[in-house]
């Protein structure tokens, strides 16, 4: 009798091993004082060293655990985003891309911010980023570093950097036809950098891809001139043979590798080029990103990273301290320094430590205070797999029918019909 | 594989099973029943659950609007010509060329396999390595080859070649990394075919007078042809679920998906759950369609069947 009743035991238990293999795992990681904070892998241990140091002066309060999210911006999402649908508690802590937060915010996945301590967020950070971190009304997340693409260019091939877009064009054919490096290095491959570029051209041109609440696609005649710009770049001997298919670190790779007179890209550039190409850097500076219209200033996009507290934490009121403390100037300068992120509050520009290894912050710092933001709408991504889907590669846009389609298929994007390309 | 081989008599007659027959038939069940409950639990509950699914309007992003649609997300999926009947069509191009392809240099390394004499064991090793490489690894290797700058394929193309952003060459590298990676285990399941074919038979015909080709054409293909028909059947089920080369190679770019990296982008990247479901559905659907086809149109043998 009893052997029978051990078998039937153990093999109810092996069965219930083999049908829920995960349960076991989760507990431990959201015992206790612990706040996991998933954030992408930050190279240089700059946010290793602020993770420590807050747990540290919190007297015990919370210890929080960096948790790494996969490289690519893709990756990271999905992996929060299944771990949120599935209501997993062990996330405290988020970095998300300034993209994300309206989505993550309509999902519920992440907590509005109370008011007391939304204030103080807003009054540290730039306008910009307070755009990016707010949906209907509330704050759902703190900006914690931010990033703007530059004009980077060669002083031994140009003299004076191009004002404008159509110049930059003429000064990189003169220069083909001189037989010198000429390329103008720019993201064109079909992916969110895409999304970008787009967003970037529209806002410069005075326009902008959705309407004020972000519910009706908006493309008109600035929209045409963006197009028409893109266009005459793909046409041009300027643009890179790999420019349906390049991104940041092609462009990074193409400009070390002394093929190119101009690149558009983010500051990680600059630090590469040192390390990498001592040759090309000696002759790189940099510019504000040009305009596509005469005398009108760029407005580039946003980039950067919003920290939100997940709403399936247990211990969120612990989480909003932590971000603040992770957010202290101190730590803000140390990112900038230590790993090139540019800082979220303004007065971190003014830091003579930030500002020696940050060479180009007033730059910088002038092209955040007008940049612009990507799409606000819970669906941004469909949205932006459209633009790519439809606008590249970037030989292909055929101007004013292509903003009929754009239209068409970014407002199916926004309603979450049909089918995302 | 063993599905030829594997015909053991369970009828004592033609007629009624006999007692015992039917006891060990019993104890069949009563073994297997575990792995059969758990293979429900795994599959049958997952693929409930995606119909159930592909019914409603289901989108992570949105999910106060979550409601029963009924037929909707398929409506939406099948009406969708540049998106998921360009992928099918995509998906069934690459299906048709690579398993030709495959089955054609598979037959050639089969019959060298067959035929070495000497380091037969080195020859099928060195033959199966492209089949035990991670896909995901090779697939890499095949990007930066392929990719200006990192590799060294691209420019025998000509100068300034980017085949990976242009829709036919993309798709010729997807095809090109199939086969390489494939043939050795079409080569495999034609070897055990091959092997089935006796000597003797060979002999008597070179006797009467067959020629090589005659051989080939009228003594060994009409043995072979179950071993063929499960070959083909295993791999077109397999290269129409296509989807980790395409991911590494082109993410899907200018024109390149498949309808599983397509699925894949509703699922997780726009969270459309119930759309991503109905599609899911749908590629079960041809996959089931292509196995009964096999089956039932040209007579192979489900794996466990008997032959006829």
């Amino acid at each position: 009798m009893l052997s029978r009743r051990t078998l039937a035991g153990s093999l109810a238990a092996l069965s219930a091993a083999l049908l829920f293999p995960a349960c076991g795992g989760s507990s431990s990681a959201s015992s206790g004082n612990t706040l996991n904070w998933y954030i992408f892998p930050e190279p240089s241990g700059a946010f290793a060293k602020a993770a420590e140091e807050c747990s540290k002066a919190s007297g015990g309060e919370y210890d929080i655990q960096m948790r790494q999210l996969p490289a690519d911006a893709d990756g990271q999402r999905e992996e929060m985003v299944r771990r949120l649908a599935a209501e997993d508690d062990s996330l405290d802590i988020l970095g998300l891309d300034v993209t994300w937060t309206a989505e993550f915010a309509e999902a519920g996945w992440i907590e509005a911010w109370p008011d007391d301590l939304r204030s103080k967020v807003e009054s540290s950070s730039l306008d910009t980023m307070i755009e990016t971190s707010t949906w209907k009304d509330e704050l759902f997340s703190a900006p914690f570093n931010t990033n703007t693409q530059l004009l980077w260019y060669r002083k031994d091939l140009v003299q004076e950097p191009p004002k404008t877009w159509d110049e930059m064009i003429e000064m990189a054919e003169k220069l083909a036809d001189e037989k010198k490096p000429h390329l103008i290095e720019i993201q064109g491959a079909q992916y969110e950098g895409f999304t970008v570029w787009l967003n970037t051209m529209i806002s410069s041109a005075g326009g902008s891809i959705l309407n004020e609440d972000g519910t009706q696609a908006e493309l008109g005649e600035p929209a045409l001139k963006a197009l028409q710009t893109m266009r005459k770049l793909a046409d041009s001997v300027a643009a890179d043979p790999s420019l349906p298919n390049q991104m940041e670190n092609e462009n990074r790779l193409a400009f070390e590798s002394g093929t190119a007179a101009f690149q558009l890209n983010y500051p990680f550039v600059y630090p590469s080029a040192k390390d990498n190409a001592p040759d090309i850097f000696k002759n790189m500076a940099w510019a504000p990103y040009p305009s596509v219209v005469e005398g009108e200033p760029s407005h580039v996009t946003i980039g950067g990273i919003d920290l939100a507290v997940s709403s399936m934490s247990r211990k969120k009121e612990q989480a909003f301290k932590a971000i603040q403390c992770l957010r202290e100037p101190e730590k803000q300068v140390r990112n900038a320094v230590d790993g090139g992120l540019p800082p979220v509050t303004e007065s971190v520009y003014k830091e003579k430590d930030f500002q020696k290894s940050y060479p180009f912050w007033e730059t910088a710092l002038e092209s955040l205070k007008e940049a612009s933001v990507r799409p606000l709408t819970p669906a941004y991504q469909s949205v932006s797999l459209q633009i790519a889907y439809t606008l590249s590669p970037p030989t292909s846009i055929d101007p004013e029918n292509d903003i009929a389609v754009l239209t068409d298929r970014i407002q199916d994007a926004i309603e979450s019909k049909g089918l995302v390309p | 594989m063993s599905t030829q081989i594997e015909s053991a008599p369970r009828r004592a007659s033609k007629g009624r099973p006999t007692d015992r027959a039917r006891a060990e038939r019993k104890l069949g069940w009563l073994l297997c029943a575990p792995a059969a409950f758990v293979m429900l639990a795994v599959t049958a509950y997952p693929i409930g659950y995606a119909i159930y699914l592909s019914l409603q309007r289901y989108d992570l992003r949105f999910p106060a609007q979550t409601e029963f649609v009924g037929f909707t997300n398929y409506v939406t999926v099948l009406s969708s010509l540049d998106l998921w009947w360009k992928a099918f069509a995509v998906t069934l191009g690459i299906t048709i060329v690579s398993v030709a392809i495959e089955l054609i240099l598979g037959m050639g390394v089969a019959m060298v396999m067959h035929r070495a004499i000497f380091g037969r064991g080195l020859v099928r090793t060195a033959v199966l390595i492209p089949y035990g490489i991670v896909t995901v690894v090779a697939a890499y290797s095949w990007q930066y080859a392929w990719t200006p700058g990192t590799g060294y394929l691209a420019k025998f193309l000509g100068p300034d070649s980017a085949p990976l952003t242009q829709t036919i060459p993309a798709l010729a590298i997807i095809v090109l990394a199939e086969i390489w990676k494939t043939t050795p285990f079409m080569a495999l399941l034609l070897l055990a075919g091959l092997s089935l074919v006796p000597g003797e038979l060979l002999n008597a015909a070179r006797v009467d007078g067959a020629n090589a080709w005659q051989r080939f054409r009228h003594v060994m293909l009409p043995i072979m042809k179950p071993a063929i028909l499960v070959a083909l059947l295993f791999r077109t089920l397999d290269a129409f679920r296509i989807f980790d080369n395409i991911f590494i190679l082109t993410q899907g770019s200018q024109d390149t998906r498949s309808v599983s990296i397509l699925d894949y982008d509703q699922l997780f990247t726009a969270l459309n759950l119930g759309v991503g479901s109905a599609m899911s559905v749908l590629i079960f659907l041809a996959v089931a369609l292509i196995a009964f086809l096999f089956i039932k149109g040209f007579g192979a043998a489900a794996p466990g069947q008997e032959l006829k």
